[in-house]
């Protein structure tokens, strides 16, 4: 059973289309990457899944347990966080949000699992520091903490090691790996680096302009890195 | 030095004094757990942009003889439902929206005035401020929405911090960000009204921008910046009315040049700590 379905979506700016007519269905464990060149709606796809912005047309639906307050989200990154005063036990924690009820603290319950995470995730020590004082590396764990609060099923990334050096982005990967393999979490992530992409992820979904390519990683090795012209059957519109 | 404490004896002898200081204290609260807020999100002038419309408003509601803080609240909440959440969108970015609305406002209030020959108000008074503004009647209605706000912000502490920090992820989550940012505007409409009337309609906006400000410049986390903008606030505010009463001068103005004071010092502070 499917966890999230993509059905003939399609997202707007303005009045020029970004996304159009795009179809996918993701299922419990894929770990998926997500490229291809700048401009061709990649982060503008993850934004309408999530609802950060609206449709134009077409239809996101989870299932499988997913739903819409449990989702983990690592945005790109964003300037003014760079200076933002909070402390990575804040940042954690703020997670958990969507698990808190009525009442205006976080309960033992939320405050534990904030902490489990940030074990996870080996940043349990930097629980007090500044998040601003971090090394990119290290921001970018405190992030995927803060998703692995909110979600134990489905986390999305947008370009989450865009600025790390090598051995941070390396770590980064592991961790992922980790996730995906041993806890089952779905990754769905946006990346430049192919290389990787190869390396991990058993799905792809190449976007072009209007075109998409969406299938396994085997597939996509046999015919799916064509140029942006090639309108083979793999390409056609909505992927599959 | 017991002349000293008898003349703040004398001072509390008064009731507009107490008044003052206890409306005034609980505005400087309000201000400064906001203002860490706005600073933050970028909205630091949002407070200079609201009270210029409430300066129009109140000139409006006074020549029409109504109340003028009855007339001033539901307009600047409007206002500060347009700036905060419509201007996004819109193709005027916010800084520039806010000075259109600001001088507008002032444009109107000042028109509308000079027509309405029946009434005579202090226009000084309104823009610098004044410790006798707030009678009787408008100081329970002060106090409670001072308290209001106050429970509201404490209640969504969290999602404010979370918002703040990054609106986007707390959409993914699934969280009505739309009903907090309004929240948000509400709060500051409310907290820039009561204040104006103490602070003047040039000054208010140092209520929100500088505790915050200044405490950013020593503490890195979220709480302790709340917190110690809230005790530095209030610690300039007191010390603000106290100078004034003092050495007789303005009460807005004193009370900024306090905040001033504080910031310069904590400037230093930070430096020093840096080495």
């Amino acid at each position: 059973m499917a966890q999230l379905i993509c059905k003939s979506v399609s997202i707007a700016y303005e009045k020029e289309n970004v996304v159009e007519d795009f179809s996918m269905e993701v299922e419990k464990g894929d770990y998926i990457s997500v490229i291809g060149e700048n401009g061709t709606g990649k982060s503008s796809l993850l934004k309408g899944i999530l609802g950060i912005i609206p449709l134009k047309s077409g239809e996101v639906t989870f299932s499988d347990g997913v739903k819409r307050n449990n989702i983990g989200y690592l945005s790109q990154q964003n300037p003014m966080q760079k200076d933002f005063p909070a402390s990575v036990g804040e940042v954690v924690l703020s997670g958990c949000l969507t698990r808190k009820g009525f009442l205006p603290f976080f309960s033992h319950r939320e405050r534990e699992r904030a902490i489990k995470n940030m074990d996870r995730l080996g940043i349990l020590e930097l629980e007090h520091k500044s998040f601003a004082d971090l090394s990119g590396g290290q921001q970018q764990r405190v992030l995927l903490a803060r998703a692995l609060c909110a979600t134990d099923k489905i986390i999305f990334l947008d370009e989450p090691i865009t600025g790390l050096d090598p051995i941070a982005s390396k770590d980064f990967y592991a961790l992922i790996e980790k996730l995906n393999k041993e806890l089952g979490i779905t990754i769905i992530m946006i990346t430049h680096d192919v290389e990787n992409a190869l390396k991990y992820s058993n799905k792809i979904l190449h976007m072009h302009k209007y075109k998409y390519f969406f299938g396994n990683k085997a597939e996509y090795l046999i015919d799916g890195g064509c140029t942006e012209e090639c309108m083979c059957e793999k390409h056609q519109k909505g992927g599959k | 030095m017991s002349d000293f404490f008898n003349q703040i004896a004398t001072m509390f002898s008064y009731s507009f004094m107490v008044r003052a200081m206890f409306i005034g204290g609980l505005v400087a609260l309000c201000a400064s757990l906001l203002g860490v807020i706005l600073v933050l999100k970028r909205y630091s002038m949002i407070g200079d942009g609201l009270s210029h419309v409430s300066f129009g408003a109140m000139a409006v509601g006074l020549a029409f003889n109504q109340a003028p803080l009855y007339v001033a609240i539901p307009v600047v909440i409007v206002a500060a439902y347009l700036l905060l959440r419509v201007s996004e969108n819109s193709k005027i970015k916010g800084d520039a929206a806010i000075g259109l609305i600001a001088s507008s406002s002032i444009a109107i209030g000042i028109i509308i005035n000079t027509l309405s020959k029946g009434t005579n108000i202090d226009l000084n008074s309104y823009m610098f401020g004044s410790i006798l503004a707030i009678n009787k009647e408008d100081s329970v209605l002060c106090i409670i929405l001072g308290i209001v706000i106050l429970v509201v912000f404490i209640y969504c502490y969290h999602y404010i911090f979370a918002i703040t920090f990054d609106e986007n992820f707390a959409k993914a989550c699934g969280i009505k960000i739309e009903i907090h940012k309004t929240i948000l505007a509400i709060l500051t409409a409310l907290t820039v009204v009561i204040g104006m009337r103490i602070m003047g309609t040039l000054l208010i906006s140092s209520l929100i921008i500088f505790p915050a400000v200044t405490s950013m410049r020593i503490f890195k986390r979220f709480k302790p910046v709340l917190i110690s903008s809230v005790a530095i606030s209030m610690f300039s505010y007191f010390v603000g009315m106290i100078a004034s009463y003092m050495l007789e001068i303005p009460t807005g103005a004193s009370i900024v040049v306090c905040n001033m004071c504080v910031f310069i010092f904590a400037t230093v502070i930070a430096k020093i700590l840096k080495k």
